[in-house]
């Protein structure tokens, strides 16, 4: 059903993520800028000269884009687009889920290697978030791969060939979806970089660095989004279009609906949301597990 | 496959001395992380793919978490003064080279068992069944011990219960949190 690409796959892999990083970022400009900010901040990014602070971790602050960005990139390596993969692990889900901690990782640096308060206190809020949301949204994995009885996810979408995940398992498809908001932390989830911090995480970060954290975050969106096709919408599965098309017309759905919902709701402290996600979310995706469980059986 | 296993070794020990080489608690703590990433890929190349992704996702999340706690407890945080993270040195020295000889010596001592078994197509499904097969009921009471466990450990840490909540009889309806927002308030 799933087939690897061949190595020209990598390559067409970052670029096809990077164009729906810009189209998500540029809607979410609409009305805030423009739909042409995300572009013009890419030059602006580019030829801007680093902001230093007093005893920044250089290193550690470098590496917070960079390993963003790759991890990114690396999670969406095994989403398949159509029948093509170009990682296809038998352990898919686990890579990906494994590939998207990285930002608990990136966004702390990210707030540490400046040296600033502001930083400081946004990149321990994204560890506090994280906290909350990582749990429901393994357990939604977890529930993915219990429907198919694989933790691959080419064999997820086999496994969908009949009946969508997301008619049987609608609580796992939604909780999904905000757990996703969260780890890319948009809006709603947005206060790590918050306002009121003046930019957290991200406050003191500038020129080239900014840049590849920023397109880390929503190429991150991006392969959130793109991997709740194979997970819950049956993946290419679709009449008339091509499979590849699918996978593209349903990934760009998703992301709308995301950004969609970001640009609507107002910030969620994460405290708050920690409360939520522990009394509401763990219990709804366990009941959620539990009910797949005992239909597979 | 060599040259991976070799770099991966050679990084993985890299980044370990590095942990007692910088001077600051964040460096020392991702060093660290990039220690056991190597050592997990190392799992990767014999084909356990359940296993090395596993470890690489559980060591992220476990020093991110380890960072705040270790930035939190631990002497210069930001590492503006220089420290030291060796503190008994020849002992620990002694220690480590000691274990390290037995380990090493063990690996080539030891006349290992060879297998003319074929590999089994699913090591996960196979790791699974070792462990939950046979031990089934080991891993049940194990599991209620550890989850019973982790309940009594925070019901002692905190210092905020539900009588602290909502009141010696239970009597508010929404509990008294410093903080506003959540649920049932």
């Amino acid at each position: 059903m799933v087939e690897q690409t061949a190595w020209w796959g990598a390559i067409v892999l970052p670029v096809v993520l990077g164009l729906f990083a810009l189209a998500a970022a540029s809607w979410d400009a609409v009305g805030r800028g423009g739909a042409t900010l995300p572009l013009r901040s890419v030059a602006g990014l580019l030829v801007q000269q680093r902001r230093r602070t007093l005893a920044a971790d250089t290193v550690l602050w470098r590496t917070a884009g960079i390993v963003l960005l790759v991890a990114a990139v690396l999670a969406a390596s095994v989403v398949p687009l159509g029948r093509w993969v170009v990682g296809d692990l038998s352990v898919g889900l686990v890579w990906f889920n494994a590939m998207e901690i990285v930002a608990w990782a990136a966004v702390w640096l990210a707030g540490w290697g400046g040296n600033t308060a502001f930083g400081l206190v946004g990149g321990y809020r994204f560890v506090a978030q994280g906290l909350a949301y990582e749990l429901p949204h393994m357990f939604v994995l977890t529930t993915a791969a219990i429907g198919a009885g694989s933790l691959r996810v080419g064999d997820i979408v086999a496994a969908q060939q009949d009946l969508w995940f997301v008619v049987w398992m609608p609580v796992a498809f939604v909780v999904y979806l905000v757990s996703v908001l969260a780890m890319a932390f948009l809006r709603p989830f947005d206060q790590a970089v918050g306002n009121d911090l003046a930019g957290g995480a991200v406050a003191e970060l500038s020129g080239v660095d900014r840049l590849v954290f920023l397109a880390g975050r929503w190429v991150l969106l991006v392969s959130g989004a793109a991997m709740a096709v194979p997970l819950f919408l049956g993946g290419g599965d679709g009449p008339i279009l091509p499979d590849w098309l699918w996978s593209l017309v349903k990934t760009a759905a998703v992301l709308a609906l995301l950004v969609w919902v970001g640009r609507r709701s107002p910030t969620i402290r994460m405290e708050r949301f920690t409360e939520i996600a522990w009394m509401v979310l763990v219990p709804v995706t366990l009941l959620q597990a539990l009910f797949v469980s005992i239909v597979v059986i | 496959m060599e040259i991976v296993f070799w770099v991966c070794a050679v990084g993985a020990v890299a980044m370990g001395i590095a942990v007692f080489r910088v001077d600051s608690m964040a460096r020392a703590t991702f060093a660290l992380l990039a220690s056991f990433l190597f050592a997990g890929v190392t799992v990767l190349l014999v084909e356990l793919t359940y296993l090395g992704v596993l470890v690489i996702l559980m060591m992220i999340m476990e020093m991110v978490v380890m960072a705040v706690f270790m930035v939190m407890y631990m002497m210069n945080p930001a590492g503006l003064m220089p420290m030291t993270m060796v503190h008994n040195q020849k002992g620990s020295l002694a220690i480590a080279v000691g274990t390290f000889a037995v380990l090493a010596a063990g690996i080539y001592l030891v006349d290992w068992p060879t297998s003319q078994a074929s590999r089994p197509d699913e090591p996960t499904m196979q790791l699974g069944e070792a462990l939950m097969g046979p031990n089934m009921l080991t891993m049940i009471v194990l599991g209620l011990a550890l989850f019973a466990t982790i309940i009594a450990t925070v019901v002692l840490a905190t210092n905020r219960g539900r009588y602290d909540r909502y009141g010696d009889r239970l009597e508010h309806r929404s509990p008294r949190d410093p903080v506003r927002g959540g649920i049932d308030r």
